[in-house]
């Protein structure tokens, strides 16, 4: 069974085939974040650990750092960044960005085993991200186009995907540890997107045998209610395969979606997650039961 | 009365005018190219028909596309009934000199870059505003945009770029033409995720379009004809 490991100081998490969907928390990136992108750039780091925080007690097991902010010191900031995000919470961290200056910076402070958000097929980045991977042991996010741009024909982009396994494996990274993004289309824009992606996750699961992720707020770009879209899209790719996504935890529905396709996967066994979760808090008995009390004995 | 067939060659002009653009609204692509050949064989201008149905109608979904009423799907379905229009008038508008077309816009992504969802949507929203749009792709360095306006002299060029490491060549792009002294004479707009106004004030862009509604506003009042 494909399982990438992840992990901070203290903390490991597994991506994989038999194992709860890994929700990635995206919140901590300043694209579109007017707001965001002007604290982090001076140094502010408040809101930040506000989205940390909050992403983490919404049920993310990663979190996912970015720190594009045009014309600003990026490798600066993604380490700061990084440094601070690592200080509140355990959790694995993706470590974000296009620019390798920025993703060397981000590895050089990460403690644990991160992931790197990402590489393409194209030459230039691979020469440049998978070095730097290998050099960190790192898992790295897979992302399927090159050059070319992204193909419409996912079949493509399944043989994009193979050359960056066989590429990273050139470097000594392992097929486990690269997690391919098949690329997930706004669907208002290109009506098969779904259907398209369905099978691709199929074939990189069955045949390349490799985790997957995606971005998955894209989906319903342009479209009324598309958090909506989103809370059927994940369940779905995650019973096409998917194993991870980069998402909004703090979005209305989304996480008991995602739980519950782990219980309909058969990801969660005996429903223990679930339960957990979603147990209401037991009302005041005549003292014949336990009410949902620990005594003594505790799990090793 | 609303469930009587509609035949668009019983309308009176003005009536048929006003049937288009409901038309083109609804993404009708059939209706709206019948019109068209409707207006052109009682003897309309092509480039009335132009102006007065296609781009008003396209200017009426730009319209409640800015404004969250219309969504992406439709607005590709009006611009998929626009250019049926357009393919009937096309031929008819290059042979004569006096076009109604607004101006002449070359629109690429930048080098490194191969996003084009939001540069398309950009594309199809200037078309409907009654640009001629020449669409040079993705991936495209300077030499490429150079080519592009030497080819077809443009009123305003767009760059798009979707990564923050792609962004930056729009700089570059535009310190080439500014050398080139082509800077002076025509208006450069950016547009991208990851952008903002103040990266595109830094890089000595004319404009910067947040999004395809606003892009083709803008473009719109730098060729400075409001139609």
């Amino acid at each position: 069974m494909t399982q990438t490991i992840v992990s901070s100081a203290t903390k490991e998490v597994r991506i994989g085939f038999d194992q709860p969907f890994v929700m990635i928390g995206e919140r901590i990136n300043p694209t579109g974040r007017k707001l965001l992108a002007a604290e982090m750039k001076a140094g502010d780091y408040s809101r930040v650990e506000r989205d940390t925080l909050a992403q983490v007690a919404a049920g993310a097991q990663m979190l996912d750092v970015n720190a594009g902010i045009p014309l600003a010191d990026e490798p600066k900031i993604l380490a700061e960044t990084i440094q601070l995000v690592q200080s509140i919470t355990d959790v694995p961290l993706s470590i974000d960005s296009s620019v390798i200056e920025a993703l060397e910076a981000g590895l050089s402070v990460y403690q644990g085993r991160a992931l790197v958000n990402s590489t393409t097929a194209e030459e230039e980045v691979m020469e440049r991200v998978l070095p730097l991977v290998k050099k960190y042991d790192a898992a790295v996010v897979a992302i399927s186009n090159d050059e070319t741009g992204i193909s419409e024909d996912p079949d493509v982009r399944f043989e994009i995907a193979k050359r960056i396994v066989e590429r990273a494996a050139d470097y000594g990274i392992k097929a486990e540890d690269v997690v391919v993004d098949p690329l997930v289309m706004p669907i208002g824009a290109i009506n098969r997107a779904g259907k398209d992606v369905f099978h691709l996750v199929r074939r990189l699961r069955e045949e390349l045998k490799v985790n997957t992720t995606c971005g998955a707020s894209n989906i319903g770009f342009g479209l009324p209610n598309r958090h909506a879209i989103n809370n059927a899209f994940l369940p779905m790719i995650a019973a096409a395969g998917m194993t991870s996504a980069i998402l909004n935890p703090l979005h209305e529905g989304l996480v008991p979606a995602i739980k519950a396709a782990d219980v309909l996967n058969g990801v969660d066994p005996h429903c223990t997650n679930w339960i957990h979760t979603f147990r209401a808090p037991p009302a005041e008995n005549d003292g014949e039961g336990r009410g949902g009390r620990r005594r003594g004995r505790r799990r090793a | 009365m609303s469930d009587d067939e509609i035949v668009l060659r019983e309308l009176s002009d003005d009536d048929l005018v006003e049937q288009m653009k409901d038309d083109l609204y609804d993404g009708m692509a059939d209706e709206v190219l019948e019109g068209t050949k409707i207006l052109l064989e009682r003897g309309w201008d092509a480039n009335q028909v132009l102006s007065d149905a296609l781009v008003e109608g396209m200017r009426i979904v730009g319209v409640d596309f800015r404004d969250g009423i219309l969504f992406v799907p439709e607005v590709l379905q009006c611009a998929h009934a626009m250019k049926g229009g357009m393919g009937i008038l096309r031929p008819i508008l290059s042979a004569t000199e006096n076009s109604a077309k607004i101006g002449k816009y070359v629109i690429g992504t930048v080098k490194g870059d191969i996003h084009d969802i939001g540069k398309n949507l950009v594309g199809m929203m200037l078309e409907g505003a009654g640009f001629e749009v020449i669409d040079i792709g993705i991936n495209n360095p300077v030499e490429n945009y150079l080519a592009a306006i030497d080819e077809h002299e443009p009123t305003v060029l767009g760059m798009s770029a979707l990564l923050t490491t792609t962004m930056p060549y729009m700089g570059v792009v535009i310190e080439e033409f500014d050398k080139r002294g082509i800077l002076k004479e025509l208006p450069i707009m950016v547009g991208g995720a990851p952008l903002n106004q103040e990266f595109a004030d830094a890089i000595n862009a004319t404009a910067y379009g947040r999004d395809a509604a606003r892009s083709a506003e803008l473009a719109k009042a730098l060729v400075g004809r409001n139609h």
